[in-house]
């Protein structure tokens, strides 16, 4: 059954980028190692050129939102929010990249052409409306990043990471297709409104509660939440520390995308049966990414826990469901905005220090950086203050819009519990402050300038800036990419 | 019975027919067959590899794994080409144009994998 040529229009954007990817792949075959900065910029060109085409698209595909191939993808605001900020978090992992990969001795053709394709993947999730082709993108985002985790495979802390991403990931693919078969049983389709169509119309057999609570077990772990967030510290140690930025930002705004698509769209009128988890998992999350993170040492390893806790903030959001204003969703999105901010320009700063081997990646290699360039201590400063929520950045207001949605939605010892675990963020956060502005360096840190990772820096900070001083716009945009929440 | 189950009957068929078939194969071997094992008869058999439960304690080519996958690259495809062809005169130009930016995609992987030298047994 040949599908209508408008439907090819609606991922243009997604097959280009799946052409330029696979040029990519086979572009570096060809060339020469000092050459590989032209597969760089290409990649980044092509991100870019991605962006502009689902602007053309989304154009040309007059009113949204617009359903194609069946039900399996849809363009709608939700998704192109979700796009243009993955699109960004593509690029700054690129720049981070460029001398990073340069200097290591493992080539970079495959790592961009990874990249890319990761991507796609991670396009096609913000797109996803059935739950076959979520899984499918799903797939396609998780492998090239296994890969990715692995790319230093001579060293073993980069194997650790891959190994552990992989079987954790392979599992957790396992216990979230096993849900959805669960799923399927009950409603007898996998398209997400097709499904929350079932539940409203005929009570569902008891088994769908066990098929939601694997489902939402599966998103729990792409997205790094206790209890299954054991695996986030170890592989952004391990991988190498551009692919950490990645990781902690790229993958798991994909999996909100889809969280929130699965949860709203399909599960919304069983919103009763899956509160209590949610709520659950947040409140434990929040706990353990924070109490986690003060005790290391590792700067990677902290970013890593602090991405736990935050995953735990924005989980309240989806507890708000029930809001007739849909603060619950329009929370999450500027949330995730201001998390791929911060997190990325935090990352950053480690790529900047990172020089040889491991050095740069403990919080003593912070010492005395304000002495040493007083610019990039700044910019850190003011990633450590969003990271902590404090004004006026962009982590301010992304906090305080969550809270006050989880309080709107009745869920007071959860607002008080996430207050209170932000509070214990300021502790460890501020450790790396002390760090560079009140401890002297011994100076033996030796960075090269870098302009393409610097100019990344600049941009997350303006970024992080510009949401903390002027949120006004960032939530207007948010409030116009809502979902329909149940059928 | 539910409508929308009987449709699965063919598959519960076919899952009945998939345990007869070995099943009545070794049976009928067990009877037919004269029985002389010797040790290396009766050693477990996995194909490439010396035997399954030494495979742990030995050393063997990462090779191997490399021409594994690439056998289900193209494993895959002719598992695709198969009812693509039977049903082609309903597909027509359509199916025609999926099938051939399927091939393309596989062609970039198999261009990589050779340009990469993982055909060439060294």
């Amino acid at each position: 059954m040949p599908f209508p040529a408008g439907d090819t229009l609606l991922i243009l954007p997604e097959l280009f980028l799946t052409a330029a990817a696979s040029f990519v792949l086979l572009w570096a075959t060809f060339v020469s190692r000092p050459r590989e900065r032209g597969l760089a910029f290409f990649s980044i060109g092509a991100l870019a050129a991605t962006g502009l085409l689902l602007f053309v698209s989304a154009r040309m595909a007059g009113t949204l939102p617009r359903s194609a191939f069946g039900g399996m993808f849809a363009m709608d605001r939700f998704g192109l929010y979700f796009k243009g900020i993955l699109l960004l978090v593509g690029i700054v992992t690129i720049l981070f990249s460029l001398r990073f990969i340069s200097v290591s001795p493992y080539p970079g053709g495959e790592y961009y052409g990874l990249i890319l394709f990761s991507t796609v993947g991670m396009l096609f999730m913000a797109s996803g409306t059935h739950l076959a082709s979520i899984v499918v993108a799903l797939e396609l985002m998780a492998l090239s990043q296994y890969v990715l985790a692995g790319y230093f495979k001579r060293e073993t802390k980069s194997l650790e990471a891959s190994a552990k991403y992989f079987v954790l990931g392979a599992f957790s693919s396992g216990v979230l297709i096993y849900g959805i078969s669960l799923v399927y049983g009950a409603a007898g389709t996998l398209s997400l409104a097709g499904i929350a169509t079932a539940f409203t119309t005929a009570k569902p057999p008891a088994f769908l509660v066990i098929g939601i609570i694997f489902v939402g077990c599966g998103m729990f772990f792409k997205i790094a939440s206790a209890p299954f967030h054991v695996w986030a510290p170890d592989v952004y140690e391990g991988a190498p520390t551009p692919i950490s930025a990645f990781f902690a930002v790229g993958p798991k705004l994909a999996a909100y995308a889809i969280f929130a698509r699965i949860f709203f769209v399909g599960f919304g009128p069983r919103a009763g049966d899956w509160s209590a988890i949610i709520a659950a998992s947040a409140a434990l999350t929040m706990v353990v990414g924070n109490v986690g993170a003060l005790m290391q040492t590792n700067v990677k390893r902290l970013l890593g826990y602090s991405s736990i806790g935050h995953a735990g903030y924005a989980l309240l959001g989806l507890l708000a469901y029930g809001d007739a204003s849909g603060i619950g969703l329009w929370s999450i999105l500027v949330y995730l905005l201001a998390y791929a901010f911060m997190n990325l320009g935090a990352f950053g700063l480690v790529i900047l220090l990172e020089s040889k081997g491991y050095a740069g990646e403990s919080v003593d290699d912070f010492n005395g950086l304000a002495a040493k360039n007083p610019w990039l201590a700044a910019a850190m400063l003011v990633f450590l203050l969003s990271l902590a929520g404090i004004p006026p950045t962009a982590g301010f207001v992304g906090k305080y819009f969550l809270f006050s949605a989880a309080m709107k939605a009745g869920w007071f010892w959860l607002s008080l519990l996430a207050v209170l675990m932000s509070a214990v963020s300021l502790f460890y956060y501020f450790r790396i402050a002390r760090a560079m502005y009140l401890v002297e360096g011994e100076g033996t840190l030796h960075w090269r300038e870098e302009p393409a990772v610097s100019a990344a820096i600049a941009l997350c900070a303006a970024g992080t800036l510009a949401m903390g001083i002027l949120p006004g716009p960032f939530v207007q945009f948010a409030r116009t990419c809502l979902l329909p929440f149940g059928p | 019975m539910n409508p929308s189950m009987a449709s699965y009957l063919p598959i519960l068929y076919f899952a009945i027919m998939a345990a007869i078939i070995p099943v009545a194969g070794l049976a009928a071997m067990s009877l037919l067959r004269p029985s002389k094992p010797t040790p290396t008869k009766l050693a477990p058999y996995e194909c490439g590899v010396a035997s399954p439960t030494e495979a742990f304690d030995h050393r063997f080519s990462v090779r191997y794994y490399l021409i594994a996958v690439l056998f289900v690259v193209f494993d895959v495809e002719t598992i695709f080409l198969f009812p693509w062809a039977v049903m082609y005169h309903r597909l027509k130009l359509f199916g025609l144009v999926e099938m051939l930016v399927f091939l393309a995609i596989l062609v970039v992987g198999y261009v990589y994998a050779w340009r990469r030298g993982a055909l060439s047994w060294a």
